[in-house]
């Protein structure tokens, strides 16, 4: 009883504050159909099961492949090594690798299942309110360039915040953006084909379990095979003994796993993620007073804030009903647009910039498996550059006065329907919603090119990244 | 607002104070909406600017607003703090293989759900008399504070019939 009512305010709540749809006393008065689902209706290229409660990335052959192998050895192992090392030494054995065993899968379904910290993207009037403050910060109407860079000073250290013209906000620091979920992500870390999710802030420590757990597991394994070959080849010989084992698998995953857990610990243990190291944010070699301000100090705390500090909800709200009636203000303005050209230089630049890391990178580090995300946004970003062309011509101004419902009810229509259906409903970069608008007709040509163009040249090149890494 | 014990009680009175801030969305427009951002100074923990944003300035005094931002920063302090209770229970999800999660919320939800009734009872009390209506941050992906602004549409004496305060002064 208890908990119903609190759960009924609870509902009170939300739905009193966001908008002026019904509360469920009103619930009578509704004619309409049933709603649709937030993740019905998400942006970002990802994929959901059991009605949202579960959230993946768009290409998930990898997870796949990384669920067999381990369900694969392990089977294996609890078929033809078990029942011999239970006899012979000890029944514990069997009981800690079916416990390693468990927890491995356990952390690697959250880790793949769970949200990594998106950042949902702004909505129309919170795009429009910085588009107008960048304007004022300008000097007005601008041919001049816009910065699309904030600056803060975090802990003594500068940080520069970029704007990601995607989801159109100024991303928090030790956010980026994944070019392959087409989100931002907070804390991103880096985008793991082998788990079929981005890793940030939200499942980093299931991550860092999975790949601890799965060191000891195949270590595990990998010592009592060898026990179980020389305890048999006492008995039979060398060569059956071999036969009978799942020795090969073991041994090279040991190495890049291990490996990979004690870069991720390092990683943990100076608060830094895989993005920043690769980019060296915070290495001495870019300046004697470059320092990571977000490090505690002292190891143990970095450790403890990473694996046991509190855990973030998801801000998407996967499960949420989509409210279609919230009050909004104007059109968004296409701002945006105005910079085209100038919008064009500079992400090039800092495109070029990522992308000699990246490769630096994919040389330098044979241990560590991550997809070239840089890559992926390279072509991401120079495929919604050429789309930026035919709206420059646009004429665009100041956001209107508020207008009356039907054109506000439009806004809403993007997030209720699927994208890339007309151009009404093109929710995406650039990022127009028009309404009634002149640009109505532009939005084919963009809703035709960017989504064939970019999800190839990004497929191409994830496929790409993986086979350097698999060649290591 | 009466404060009785009994739930069904408390239901009712919110429900004739839904009614009154449904009044105000429908008898008022909306005519403006601020956004307070975040304030990244102490790093990536959730704090909002306390910067007074202009439009305000006829509407609400400086003061409560501020107060109002403070007490919400204070909130996501706790709720993201790092000491003895997080780590407890970060190490006792482990240990349960995070399945304890299905059976208990995190401090974080708990922490949320403060929040949600703290904004409910400023708008009741402070923000809706004068026209304005926060939205609860987590709405909003935590990026910022949206504060609507509603211009009254001449039919004052509805919006506000519960509250103290009644709508016309804000004009």
């Amino acid at each position: 009883m208890h908990l119903g009512v609190s759960e009924s305010m609870r509902e009170c709540e939300y739905s009193q504050i966001s908008t002026r749809s019904s509360t469920p006393m009103e619930t009578p008065y509704k004619k309409r159909t049933p709603k649709k689902r937030k993740w019905e209706s998400f942006p970002g290229r990802n994929k959901f099961y059991c009605n949202g409660r579960i959230m993946m990335a768009k290409q998930t052959g990898v997870f796949y492949l990384t669920l067999v192998l381990i369900l694969a050895t392990c089977g294996l192992f609890f078929t033809f090594d078990c029942p011999f090392l239970a006899l012979q030494l000890t029944p514990v054995i069997p009981v800690i690798g079916g416990v390693l065993f468990l927890f491995v899968l356990g952390t690697l379904l959250r880790t793949s299942f769970s949200d990594p910290g998106v950042l949902p993207r702004a909505t129309p009037d919170e795009a429009a309110d910085l588009e107008r403050q960048i304007d004022v910060a300008n000097g007005g109407t601008g041919y001049r360039p816009p910065p699309r860079t904030k600056e803060v000073e975090i802990n003594g250290q500068t940080v520069k915040l970029k704007y990601c013209f995607t989801c159109k906000i100024f991303r928090p620091p030790r956010a980026s953006h994944c070019s392959l979920c087409d989100n931002c992500v907070e804390r991103f870390d880096h985008h793991c084909p082998w788990v079929g999710n981005c890793v940030g802030r939200r499942n980093y420590r299931f991550f860092y379990m999975f790949i601890l757990s799965l060191s000891f597991l195949t270590i595990f394994i990998f010592a009592f095979v060898i026990t179980h070959i020389i305890l048999r080849s006492h008995r039979s010989g060398f060569l059956t003994a071999l036969k009978e084992s799942p020795v090969v698998v073991c041994f090279f995953s040991v190495w890049s796993i291990v490996g990979l857990s004690g870069f991720h610990t390092y990683l943990i243990s100076s608060n830094q993620t895989t993005n920043e190291d690769i980019k060296g944010s915070w290495s001495s070699k870019r300046g004697k007073d470059n320092y990571n301000p977000y490090s505690y100090g002292n190891i143990f705390t970095n450790c403890c804030a990473a694996l046991c500090g509190p855990l973030p909800p998801s801000l998407i709200d996967r499960r949420g009903f989509i409210q279609s009636d919230a009050p909004q203000l104007a059109p968004p303005t296409n701002g945006i647009t105005m910079y085209g050209a100038t919008q064009s230089q500079q992400s090039h630049m800092c495109d070029q910039d990522q992308c000699i890391q990246s490769t630096k990178f994919v040389l330098q580090a044979p241990v560590i498996l991550t997809a070239s995300t840089e890559n992926g946004g390279i072509l991401a970003g120079r495929t919604a550059l050429s789309l930026g062309g035919p709206c420059t011509s646009l004429p665009l101004g100041q956001p209107t006065p508020p207008t009356s419902t039907p054109s506000l009810s439009c806004h809403e229509d993007p997030m209720a329907h699927h994208h890339f259906l007309t151009p009404e409903e093109v929710p995406s970069p650039p990022g127009m919603l028009p309404c009634g608008s002149p640009m109505g007709h532009s939005h084919t040509v963009q809703a035709g090119f960017y989504n064939p163009a970019s999800q190839d040249s990004l497929h191409e090149d994830s496929v790409r990244g993986l086979v350097k890494l698999s060649s290591v | 607002m009466s404060k009785t014990g009994s739930c069904s009680k408390r239901l009712s009175d919110r429900s004739r104070l839904f009614h009154n801030l449904q009044e105000l969305r429908h008898s008022a427009s909306l005519a403006n909406k601020v956004f307070v951002q975040r304030d990244y100074s102490e790093g990536t923990t959730c704090k909002f600017q306390t910067k007074f944003p202009t439009e305000l300035e006829t509407r609400i005094e400086r003061s409560l607003f501020e107060d109002t931002v403070k007490t919400l920063n204070n909130y996501y302090a706790e709720a993201e703090k790092i000491g003895g209770q997080s780590y407890l229970e970060g190490c006792l999800a482990c240990a349960t293989a995070y399945l304890i999660f299905l059976c208990m919320e995190t401090r974080y939800e708990k922490v949320l759900k403060k929040i949600a009734k703290y904004i409910q009872e400023q708008n009741e009390k402070i923000y809706a008399p004068r026209g304005l209506l926060i939205t609860d941050p987590i709405e909003r992906g935590m990026r910022v504070i949206e504060i609507s602004i509603y211009e009254d549409r001449g039919s004052s004496g509805s919006s506000s019939s519960s509250s103290s305060v009644s709508g016309s002064t804000t004009r």
